[in-house]
């Protein structure tokens, strides 16, 4: 009779126990992102070029990266230091360049930056994990332990990383801020502004479009599916970088 | 054994040459040892001052890997007291001018910082 009783009281725990787990496991699957979309913490950019391109002209989210982060401006086109900077449509998008596009329309200044791939070739090309993929995405760069070999710049297909020929400092443009510079031999380029990310603040970049209330640049996390950037993502189509390359950008453009 | 007298001699010199310094320092010399320029307002370093003489170049060593490469931007001092990891903010905070304190001493010890290659010697607090 004891041991029928602990056999009931088991088995009866047993299903009890089987319930939650079935449930965990049925929102488990019905939450499944598809393959290749984002489960963790997903920082991505979407730049809505046709709200850009509204202000002609505007360079204010470049303005306020490149002197938040010390970005020198270089007389020498060959010394050139780039996070965030513009480049003809056609140069950024040439699959998407049709015979009937205008040659102003090929022509129209498009902002690129480092798109913080998934799969980044820089960082598998670079022999000193100075430049790594973060868990959140972010294709960080650790100028300290960059031995400027320059295998990163030859890559990435975007040509979003500049390299340090010179020494910076005297090509530094107003005055700096706390932020470091970069020295003679080393590689940079973007970093989703990760130290104000740290601190909870939103990239310099997205903070000066917002502040002309253009609202081009939509940053947030693509794994929250309750971020604006995931909602937008969801329900529009978005261009990406040479996605054939399969490096899978993760800056993505409303063209 | 004809020059017994030269190589004595020889090797008095050499051993003179190679000891010199050390005569030159014994004797008073020029090797006056740094005086550095204290913070006035702060009391205390982040850890006690023997522990930052000896080792603070192991300790912004570990911090640059922490904020750098593993986003960890807070430092848990020995007294429980938490701090910013950053040298422009947190060091630069209270030892203000590098001029006066790091370089005297690593001027004095002959080791080159590279930190101020790249990090700003004066904070700025933007």
């Amino acid at each position: 009779m004891r041991r029928r009783l602990f056999l009931q009281v088991a088995g009866l725990g047993v299903a009890g126990a089987c319930v939650p787990i079935a449930r965990a496991l049925e929102r488990a699957s019905a939450a499944a992102p598809a393959p290749g979309a984002a489960t963790g913490k997903r920082w991505a950019m979407v730049i809505d070029e046709r709200k850009c391109l509204t202000r002609e002209g505007c360079t204010a989210c470049i303005e306020a990266c490149h002197r938040g982060h010390n970005v020198p401006a270089m007389k020498e086109p060959r010394h050139e230091i780039k996070w965030l900077w513009k480049e003809p449509f056609g140069n950024v998008f040439p699959e998407q360049v049709t015979p009937y596009l205008t040659a102003a329309a090929r022509e129209r200044p498009t902002l690129v930056l480092c798109n913080h791939c998934d799969n980044p070739p820089c960082v598998r090309v670079c022999p000193t994990e100075a430049t790594w993929r973060r868990p959140d995405g972010i294709v960080m760069m650790d100028e300290h332990r960059c031995i400027g070999c320059r295998y990163c710049i030859t890559g990435c297909p975007y040509g979003s990383r500049s390299f340090n020929w010179v020494d910076p400092r005297p090509h530094l443009v107003g005055e700096p801020t706390d932020y470091p510079t970069r020295t003679k031999g080393v590689v940079e380029k973007c970093t989703f502004c990760s130290e104000r990310l740290a601190a909870g603040k939103r990239p310099l970049c997205v903070e000066a479009c917002e502040g002309l209330s253009c609202g081009a640049l939509i940053f947030g996390d693509a794994g929250d599916p309750g971020s604006p950037v995931s909602a937008l993502l969801r329900e529009r189509a978005m261009a990406r970088r040479r996605p054939q390359l399969g490096t899978s950008p993760h800056v993505f453009y409303v063209l | 054994m004809h020059d017994t007298g030269k190589v004595v001699l020889g090797l008095g010199l050499f051993a003179g040459l190679v000891t010199g310094p050390v005569w030159y320092g014994a004797g008073g010399g020029k090797g006056e040892p740094p005086v550095l320029e204290r913070p006035l307002d702060a009391k205390e370093c982040i850890e006690p001052t023997p522990f930052m003489r000896a080792r603070h170049m192991e300790m912004l060593d570990a911090w640059r890997e922490a904020v750098v490469r593993r986003d960890e931007r807070e430092y848990l001092a020995s007294n429980g007291q938490r701090h910013q990891i950053s040298l422009t903010g947190t060091c630069l905070g209270c030892h203000t001018d590098p001029a006066k304190f790091c370089d005297r001493c690593h001027q004095y010890a002959a080791v080159e910082a590279f930190c101020w290659d790249c990090h700003h010697r004066k904070r700025r607090g933007t």
